[in-house]
């Protein structure tokens, strides 16, 4: 190989941006057409460093916007090679429109998106509202609660999205700043070994194959228009969720690092616990860990994968729980929260009886503490006691004023 | 370099074709499909081509057929130049890494797009793509309006068209606007190579796309495509409503090299007054009313004006 390897120590100081561009480094993408936007940008700061120092072989174009940062990617995907890029927030609202024409492609494309609120009012910090945004575009999505797992998520979501079964581009979520800004110690694979995880490319139905020239990107109206979602949704449903499970044991044998699409956390007699996704999970782990202290039967359900949504893997984490309370870092705007939504719909042919309660928290960056957690964890307790949901349905944490609750 | 192929006359020219089928849904007259075989039959080399969303994509690719039997994409309305982009930058790299399954083939990357995909939504994209110097070829078939969606103004509709958002009426004589100057900016880059072209003129084309390819960087070409459905004109007329613009002058044939140097490409025998080029449309057709007729004189000005300008520029090589 022409790039130069890097020597790695076996553990890391590493933020989640950085650890992310370690992982794109090592998979040796061959193209990345990045815009840059807080809280993502060191991703591709680092990608052109490790280029500008030897590190990589491939192609980085600094494009005009974001959206034409997928465009290109999309280009460069169709054409036969690997291709990544990152963004945030109002950068995934300007390139919304080609995700769904990446996945509608089936161009296997990888995304780190580094999660950030969406304006109005302007935050650079983290939420969860541009995942939530885009969570139907049809791309497999992929969520880290810490570095080590954007780092090793990274690598898991090249090898799942360019199997020739599955082709459907992926998005590695991590929290903005409370994650990607965050240095903690990552174990690390060396470039050999995470290459060869991560393994050749190999192209399909590529453009530069010039014996076997390709249409991509067709028009379809109401006779086959159907037929293409249905299918790109039936692999997404069937295909895709094994195909995770199978590369996430592969990871484990490599690494002895074990990640499932729900991380349980105490749950085997958990009687009250709190579902929610990325930096929140190792804070509600920590207070579960006190709370179980204190005789309070408490657990924690981490979401890993958001999308296909292991329904399944849900109801199965949360059989035999007294009460739910569903965390959405992100204002539903006029509904129940996505995770509430979603658990809802998980739950809702089993024989569960548990109760189930909706949070929001945590918009553009505000801390969800230790506090916030154990207040939240008396009140699952008190409506286990109780039988019922004794507080409103939907309530917000911490914010300032008259408290908001509804439902 | 470019492969230059040899083309002796225009019947073996347009039998040639075969990379572009006939079998597509565009209109009969439309001039998209005459100018894409033209551009494709200049070259014998691999093409990687991309189409924005309008007539010319949404006519040729209709799932499960294709009339392509080139390598081709569309993704939106504004982000072919960029798709077409993403490929080259995808070849680079792959050649660089020794990775290409024919490593011997020098592929050409075509991006086309309609006016409103070109001089409105796309414009950002094709700026960035002209600026980060991708080694591509734009190329606009302007018909001066967006006819996919059935006629609505774009920032090349030209002064005194009626469209269907800025329709010719009791008070008003249709868009009010100059057309944008496309070719400036695009110069203004400072690209190797931008140019005008007609597909009546296609001598002219094809040396100018040789010329395309041949160069190393992005090269940016305008081409006028008259429209029978918006432009209201019998669909046999094509190649002579495109006479008229080229020997009215209301579509100067120039090129400009590596931003500076202006070429004027094709001079009239006989320059034909912009009257004729308005009256042979139906969409200027209320302009020939005794009140609209100022315009007429005043679409004649500004053609001499911008033919002298044109040629002074030629002339000074600046």
């Amino acid at each position: 190989m022409a790039f130069d390897k890097m020597e790695l120590r076996e553990v890391e100081v590493w933020d989640g941006n950085y650890a992310a561009a370690h992982a794109m480094r090592q998979a040796q993408i061959d193209v990345v057409a990045a815009y840059p936007i807080t809280p993502s940008t060191p991703i591709v700061e680092s990608y052109a460093q490790f280029l500008a120092d030897g590190y990589i072989e491939g192609e980085f174009v600094m494009v005009e916007s974001e959206h034409a940062a997928m465009s290109g990617c999309i280009g460069a995907a169709a054409a036969g090679g690997r291709v990544a890029t990152a963004t945030s927030s109002q950068g995934l609202a300007l390139m919304s429109e080609t995700l769904y024409q990446a996945s509608g492609m089936r161009l296997p494309i990888v995304l780190n998106l580094v999660n950030r609120a969406l304006a109005s009012p302007l935050n650079v910090n983290g939420d969860h509202s541009d995942m939530y945004m885009i969570r139907d575009s049809g791309w497999i999505q992929f969520d880290a609660f810490c570095p080590q797992e954007s780092y090793d998520l990274n690598l898991i979501a090249f090898k799942v999205a360019e199997d020739h079964d599955i082709r459907l581009p992926a998005i590695v979520n991590q929290d903005g700043f409370m994650t990607s800004h965050t240095a903690q110690g990552v174990h690390t694979l060396s470039d050999d070994v995470a290459y060869g995880f991560v393994g050749e490319y190999k192209p399909m139905n590529d453009m530069l194959d010039f014996e076997h020239p390709v249409t991509h990107g067709v028009q379809t109206e109401e006779d086959w228009h159907f037929e293409h979602k249905a299918r790109q949704h039936n692999d997404l449903m069937t295909k895709v969720m094994p195909k995770i499970k199978e590369v996430f044991a592969d990871f484990e044998k490599l690494t002895g690092r074990k990640y499932n699409p729900v991380e349980k956390y105490d749950m085997d007699d958990a009687d009250v616990c709190v579902v929610c996704m990325g930096s929140s999970v190792e804070t509600a782990r920590e207070v579960a860990t006190e709370m179980r202290a204190k005789g309070v039967k408490a657990g924690v359900v981490g979401l890993r994968v958001v999308r296909p949504l292991p329904f399944f893997e849900i109801a199965e984490a949360l059989k035999g729980v007294k009460a739910i309370a569903a965390l959405d870092r992100s204002s539903p705007n006029g509904a129940a929260g996505m995770l509430f939504n979603e658990i809802a719909g998980a739950l809702f042919n089993t024989d569960t009886k548990a109760l189930l309660s909706g949070y929001v928290y945590g918009l553009g960056g505000r801390d969800l503490t230790k506090a916030h957690l154990v207040a939240l964890y008396n009140e699952l307790q008190a409506n286990a006691d109780a039988g019922k949901v004794t507080t409103q349905l939907q309530q917000f944490i911490g914010v300032r004023g008259p408290k908001l609750a509804f439902l | 370099m470019s492969e230059v192929k040899n083309i002796k006359n225009l019947k073996e020219f347009s039998t040639s074709a075969d990379r572009f089928e006939g079998a597509n849904l565009l209109c009969p007259g439309c001039a998209h499909s005459i100018i894409v075989r033209e551009v494709l039959n200049a070259t014998n080399d691999d093409l990687i081509l991309a189409a924005s969303t309008g007539c010319l994509e949404v006519c040729t690719a209709v799932y499960p057929y294709t009339s392509w039997d080139a390598s081709w994409i569309h993704i939106g309305f504004e982000n072919s130049s960029t798709a077409v982009a993403g490929a080259e930058t995808m070849y680079k790299a792959l050649k660089k890494k020794g990775r290409l399954k024919q490593p011997d083939r020098n592929p050409k990357f075509i991006s086309f797009a309609g006016d409103g995909a070109s001089y409105d939504i796309g414009f950002q994209w094709i700026s960035g793509c002209m600026e980060r110097g991708h080694n591509m070829m734009h190329i606009v078939l302007d018909n001066e309006v967006y006819a996919n969606t059935g006629g609505q103004r774009s920032s090349s509709t030209p002064i005194g068209s009626s469209a269907t958002t800025a329709p010719a009426g009791k008070i008003s004589y249709g868009e009010k606007r100059n057309k944008k100057d496309m070719m400036a900016i695009m110069a203004a880059h400072g690209i190797p190579y931008a140019a005008q072209v007609s597909p009546n003129k296609w001598k002219d084309m094809v040396k100018k796309i040789q010329h395309g390819m041949a160069v190393e960087g992005p090269v940016f070409i305008n081409a006028v495509s008259p429209c029978t459905t918006e432009w209201k004109f019998d669909p046999k007329d094509t190649m002579n409503i495109a006479d008229l613009a080229t020997d009215s002058l209301v579509f100067p044939l120039y090129e400009i090299i590596d931003g500076r140097e202006l070429n004027i490409t094709y001079r009239p025998k006989n320059i034909v007054p912009v009257e004729e080029y308005l009256a042979a449309q139906g969409r200027f057709k209320h302009l020939f009313k005794d009140e609209y007729k100022y315009l007429i004189k005043e679409w004649q000005d500004r053609v001499d004006e911008k033919w002298a300008y044109l040629q002074r520029r030629e002339e000074a090589r600046i």
